[in-house]
């Protein structure tokens, strides 16, 4: 007997959880589309932000993604487990996602989302964006390795893995 | 001013370079008192972090005196004796509240190559390369530091500076992995390495209640020091066989905590170091981890290891069966400095961690190829080689 109710229990949830896929899908079409294989992801990149919701006005974004003004779009939703609040953002404009290689680079169409997210989560957490320049050093002697890491570390603030 | 830079694989140089100057309302300026050598600076060294540029100042183990304060900055005002902890952290993220100090979201201004690396990420760290932001380090007269509320501590009145220096980095480091393992009251553990990293974690070990703290080497000078100034008991890799030692220390179960304070140029006596070291030449593994190896071998069913060590990427022949059929703990981190500190000052206050030792030559930064060199070839005895920049 517990075992029927149990079952049920189980097919009613697994059709509960196909209903809001279903929903959200007609909310946001492109919740209910694979990434990869050819085809566009949702085109979201998040950022967790230890805040509450309540503190991040989307009315009134930190300056790095209001300059986006309306290029993108942003969501707010509280993280679980009191981890903060997931502030997330993408272009209205999608383009196709870069390769893996390219988001590493910094050289995808989101990179700049990429940074301006990062440091906005910077404002919002401590207040100001970390700056390392000018750093002292001495003489850069010209190389290969050392004009590809000048390179990498140039690309570095707006690389990452999404 | 003058600043001892990495110059190229194997080469170290002394140059001038500009003085650092405040850029974040956060920021001190310190006036570096003592800078210490670490052993992490030898794989930069020698090129197994490949991501040094000619003329980056070294160091990230220091202490000082504050020159200049930012605007933002409460704690700390000009003429303060204070200790850096190596990593660069906000305080204000969620790791940083959890503790978690070295995971830090906003510490590493580039965090696109560490994302590269490992998949996320994490703080920035002084004088270590672009990959963990770039900073200068702190082989120089004066030394930028950014977050200084949460980075500075200060000294007590009592601690010398030759004492607290290692409040930096060494202790911290060694607190983590001991405090991180959770060493027990009754635990044994075993360390790998007698450097000043794997002394510190036999100390924590001991004051954290562990019935019996092993230590590992094959430097008898090192070993003399943690058997003197630690109180830990040593094993002499080269003369013994450490697993089987190991066993009948504890009964034939292993240690409950074993604690790698090596990293990814690990020695060993047997073939398998000759293996390692031609795939990591090669650059078919970038870390050789020898030690991890025998650490998780001889770890007792049920227990934790902990790579304190610095690693950097991939390794080969890894004992993942090991570690699954025995039920181990795997745990690693960079040392999350910021939570350990000041209970590690306190413990040097009251002579219970004593770290005057570790500094076997002392020398001004226009020695700092020298002392390099006998840092990394473990000249004349050399544990850590200190520079004081006002010499």
């Amino acid at each position: 007997m517990s075992s029927s109710i149990g079952t049920l229990a189980a097919l009613a949830a697994r059709g509960a959880g196909t209903v809001v896929r279903q929903v959200r899908s007609i909310v946001n079409p492109s919740a209910a589309r694979p990434a990869g294989a050819g085809q566009t992801s949702s085109g979201w990149l998040a950022v967790t932000v230890f805040v509450e919701p309540s503190e991040i006005d989307t009315a009134k974004l930190p300056p790095p993604l209001a300059e986006f003004g309306d290029r993108i779009e942003v969501r707010v939703q509280i993280a679980p487990g009191g981890k903060g609040t997931e502030l997330a953002a993408r272009l209205r404009d999608r383009q196709r996602p870069g390769s893996a290689a390219a988001r590493l680079a910094g050289k995808d169409a989101e990179a700049d989302l990429r940074s301006a997210l990062r440091r906005a989560k910077q404002l919002i957490e401590v207040g100001e964006v970390l700056a390392v320049d000018p750093v002292p050093h001495g003489d850069r002697t010209a190389t290969p390795g050392g004009a590809l890491l000048e390179g990498w570390t140039t690309a570095a603030p707006k690389g990452g893995v999404r | 001013m003058k600043a001892v830079t990495w110059r190229g694989v194997n080469e170290i140089g002394v140059e001038d370079v500009p003085e650092p100057t405040i850029i974040n309302d956060h920021d001190i300026i310190l006036e570096v008192g003592l800078s210490a050598t670490c052993g992490s600076d030898l794989h930069l060294m020698g090129g197994y972090i490949p991501a040094m540029r000619a003329g980056d100042v070294l160091g990230h183990e220091f202490m000082g005196r504050v020159a200049e304060v930012g605007r933002g900055v409460t704690k700390h005002k000009v003429g303060d004796r204070v200790v850096v902890v190596s990593f660069t952290s906000c305080g204000q993220c969620w790791y940083c509240r959890e503790g978690l100090w070295s995971l830090c979201d906003n510490g590493n201004p580039n965090p696109g190559m560490t994302e590269a690396l490992w998949g996320q990420s994490i703080g920035g760290c002084y004088g270590y390369s672009h990959a963990l932001g770039g900073y200068a380090g702190s082989h120089a007269p004066y030394i930028r530091v950014p977050y200084a509320d949460q980075g500075a501590f200060p000294i007590p009145d009592g601690v010398s500076d030759e004492r607290a220096l290692f409040a930096s980095d060494a202790a911290p480091t060694g607190w983590t992995g001991a405090h991180q393992a959770e060493v027990r009251p009754g635990d044994v553990v075993a360390v790998w390495g007698a450097g000043g990293v794997g002394q510190m974690a036999a100390r924590a070990a001991m004051l954290m209640g562990a019935e019996r703290v092993v230590v590992i080497d094959r430097f008898d000078n090192r070993l003399q020091q943690v058997r003197t100034h630690i109180g830990a008991d040593t094993l002499d890799y080269e003369r013994t066989d450490i697993p089987a030692e190991l066993r009948e220390m504890t009964g034939g179960r292993g240690p409950d905590v074993c604690i790698e304070a090596v990293g990814m140029e690990a020695h060993s006596p047997g073939v398998q170091f000759l293996y390692d070291q031609v795939k990591q030449q090669m650059r078919l593994q970038t870390d050789r981890p020898t030690a991890v190896r025998e650490a998780i071998y001889a770890c007792r069913k049920g227990g934790t290891v902990f790579t304190l060590g610095v690693f950097a990427g991939l390794v080969d022949k890894f004992p993942l069966g090991a570690v699954m059929n025995k039920a181990l703990t795997l745990r690693g981190a960079q040392q999350h400095g910021h939570r350990y500190i000041p209970e590690i000052l306190e413990h040097m206050s009251r002579d219970e961690v004593r770290t005057e030792h570790l500094a076997t030559h002392v020398m001004p930064l226009d020695e700092g190829p020298k002392g390099y060199q006998m840092f990394k070839n473990k000249e004349d005895g050399c544990v850590r080689a200190v520079f004081r920049p006002g010499a």
